[in-house]
């Protein structure tokens, strides 16, 4: 036992193994996350293997007793609807398509980024980390909108480009794949940018000056030492930014257009536009599974890797 | 690599942060209805947004629902906190941390989704509770909770026990010791996950959206609805008053945060130099 384990009987630690203590501080939270977090993902499980009234208004009952007979019915259509539609086919591919693309740019820009931060004088670093963060303070809402005043035909950009005669009729930009890709990365940038400069910032520059007495090339020594030293951070950052692409619907409804499919919006619109609870469910309960697979493998590679914290 | 690349790297990088921003800013102060041509230079929009009552309104309802749910959330993701750093095990502990961890990564539409699916059977089973306020709350709570538990978790990580077990030393009650040592110990991260969770409740568009009643239209749907329409100069009048009181709240609280860290540096070493003393004479 070591010692604070055996200091550990004394104090607020005591205080707060007593026992009622013990389990409010647990429970509580706890309490609220299930009720609030786990039973509505299972209604939402149930409802989507539900069957309707006649009207198609009222979800019927899972199960039913009635006769000695205990019956149990669980409808599949909304999800073999789901595998075999085309549309949505091609809406999970798309999300993952821009989702990649997204964390792909967002490593290209933000990497070397977060390299040149980590390596400018320490003096500076507070203000350099506090600019990349304030950004992310303010309404992501706005930052998103902000892009349709710049990309409009007549926007910003066009505006500008045609007054220098560079051009003489506005590009198309807006509602294309272009647009939501900028509009992405924009957003998703600062979580990528934080935790890999939090794992160069750490890392020991004796290392490079090791390998420059060995031989290596700066070049080298980049890809051999650094990059791997910052293995933790680069995938943090991927996970930050790819999961919560996946699901975005905010920035496609702004920026994107037909053709830039995301499952958020089909979501979206499943509820809001055909009111169609059913399957808005089976596309939120098929999306989970989608998540869960980089999620599980991220997991084991943070155990393997002994669990280094991003963010 | 050289220190030339690297300059016109961040140059560039911030630019790119920032430019966004500074046209919203530049073109909500533009007289010309056409967003984005350029017609004078005029407060007109902000005129007009301080008689829309759908923005006011807007406005106070989001600023309501997110002090109640950076309260709630700090409260809640306090004891979350305690619960991860302080015991090593518990029945379920594991679960606990998934708990934690999933509304982070759970994409909004679907926790968005869930919740009014469950407050719809509630309302059905026991006739409660109704959209609108108490429903945003509890939504937005559900991460916010996740937010500020991770936040105070990491203080509560690398804060030193040996305070605490002197002032009980000491005899003090384990209230007080909560109290006078443990609270101002983590006191900044208790603050700083207060401002992030209020920041994340007044600008999430996509749960609100879900778990809004009619007349509970708060600022950011307000704002969405304009927005999917087209380019709209009040939008751009609002994003500049929230730039301005986002920057000058972040800028003011992250120079309190250091004052009070480098006033309790000071203080600790003080103690230090007195006990020194004492112990020396």
């Amino acid at each position: 036992m070591s010692i604070a384990s055996s200091i550990g009987n004394y104090g607020i630690v005591q205080f707060l193994k007593r026992n009622w203590g013990r389990r409010s501080v647990i429970g509580i939270p706890y309490g609220f996350l299930i009720l609030f977090f786990s039973v509505p993902f299972l209604v939402v499980l149930k409802i989507s293997v539900s069957s309707t009234d006649a009207l198609g208004i009222h979800f019927q009952d899972l199960t039913s007793y009635a006769n000695g007979i205990f019956e149990l019915k669980i409808k599949l259509s909304n999800y073999i609807f789901l595998t075999t539609d085309p549309l949505y086919i091609e809406t999970y591919l798309s999300s993952i398509k821009f989702a990649v693309i997204n964390t792909l740019i967002c490593l290209i820009i933000g990497y070397p980024f977060a390299y040149f931060m980590a390596r400018s004088p320490a003096t500076m670093r507070p203000a350099l980390l506090m600019m990349v963060s304030l950004p992310f303070w303010t309404s992501y809402l706005l930052r998103v909108y902000a892009w349709k005043g710049l990309l409009d035909d007549n926007g910003v950009i066009n505006n500008v480009l045609i007054w220098l005669h560079i051009i003489h009729d506005p590009i198309k930009m807006m509602y294309t794949g272009f647009s939501m890709t900028i509009g992405m990365v924009y957003t998703y940038i600062p979580f990528m940018i934080l935790p890999v400069y939090a794992t160069l910032v750490k890392m020991d520059l004796r290392l490079l000056e090791a390998a420059k007495d060995l031989g290596a090339t700066p070049w080298k020594a980049f890809w051999l030492v650094t990059v791997p030293l910052s293995k933790n951070g680069i995938v943090a950052g991927s996970m930050l930014v790819f999961i919560p692409s996946v699901g975005e619907y905010v920035i496609p409804e702004l920026l994107g257009g037909p053709s830039t499919l995301m499952i958020g919006r089909v979501l979206w619109d499943e509820f809001f536009s055909n009111n169609d609870w059913a399957m808005a469910s089976a596309v939120a309960v098929s999306m989970v599974v989608l998540i869960l697979i980089p999620l599980a493998i991220f997991n084991k590679f943070q155990s393997d890797s002994g669990g280094a914290r991003g963010l | 690599m050289n220190s030339r690349l690297g300059k016109i790297w961040l140059t560039a990088g911030y630019l790119f942060l920032y430019v966004p921003i500074l046209t919203l800013i530049i073109f909500s102060f533009n007289e010309s209805k056409m967003v984005t041509l350029w017609g004078g230079f005029s407060f007109k929009w902000y005129g007009v947004i301080i008689h829309d009552s759908e923005v006011v309104n807007g406005f106070f309802l989001s600023m309501k629902i997110a002090l109640m749910t950076a309260t709630a959330s700090v409260v809640l993701g306090m004891f979350a906190a305690f619960a991860m750093v302080r015991y090593k095990s518990f029945f379920g502990r594991t679960t606990f941390f998934a708990h934690i961890n999933a509304p982070l990564v759970v994409p909004e539409v679907i926790t968005g989704l869930s919740l009014l699916l469950f407050f719809v059977m509630c309302e059905r089973l026991i006739g409660m509770p109704e959209r609108g306020i108490f429903t945003i709350w509890i939504g937005h709570t559900t991460f916010g909770l996740s937010y500020a538990a991770v936040v105070i978790q990491s203080r509560l990580l690398e804060m030193d026990k040996s305070l605490e077990e002197a002032a009980m030393d000491l005899g003090c009650k384990p209230f007080q010791v909560f109290y006078l040592v443990t609270l101002p110990m983590i006191a900044q991260s208790l603050m700083a996950a207060w401002l992030l969770t209020f920041t994340i409740s007044l600008d999430d568009v996509v749960t609100t959206a879900f778990l809004s009643g009619p007349g509970s239209s708060t600022l950011p749907l307000v704002i969405l609805s304009r927005a999917r329409l087209g380019l709209d100069p009040t939008v751009n009048a609002i994003a500049t008053i929230t730039v301005a009181v986002v920057s000058v709240g972040v800028v003011a609280g992250s120079l309190w945060m250091s004052r009070q860290e480098r006033r309790r540096a000071a203080e600790q070493a003080e103690a230090y130099r007195e006990g020194m003393q004492a112990i020396s004479a």
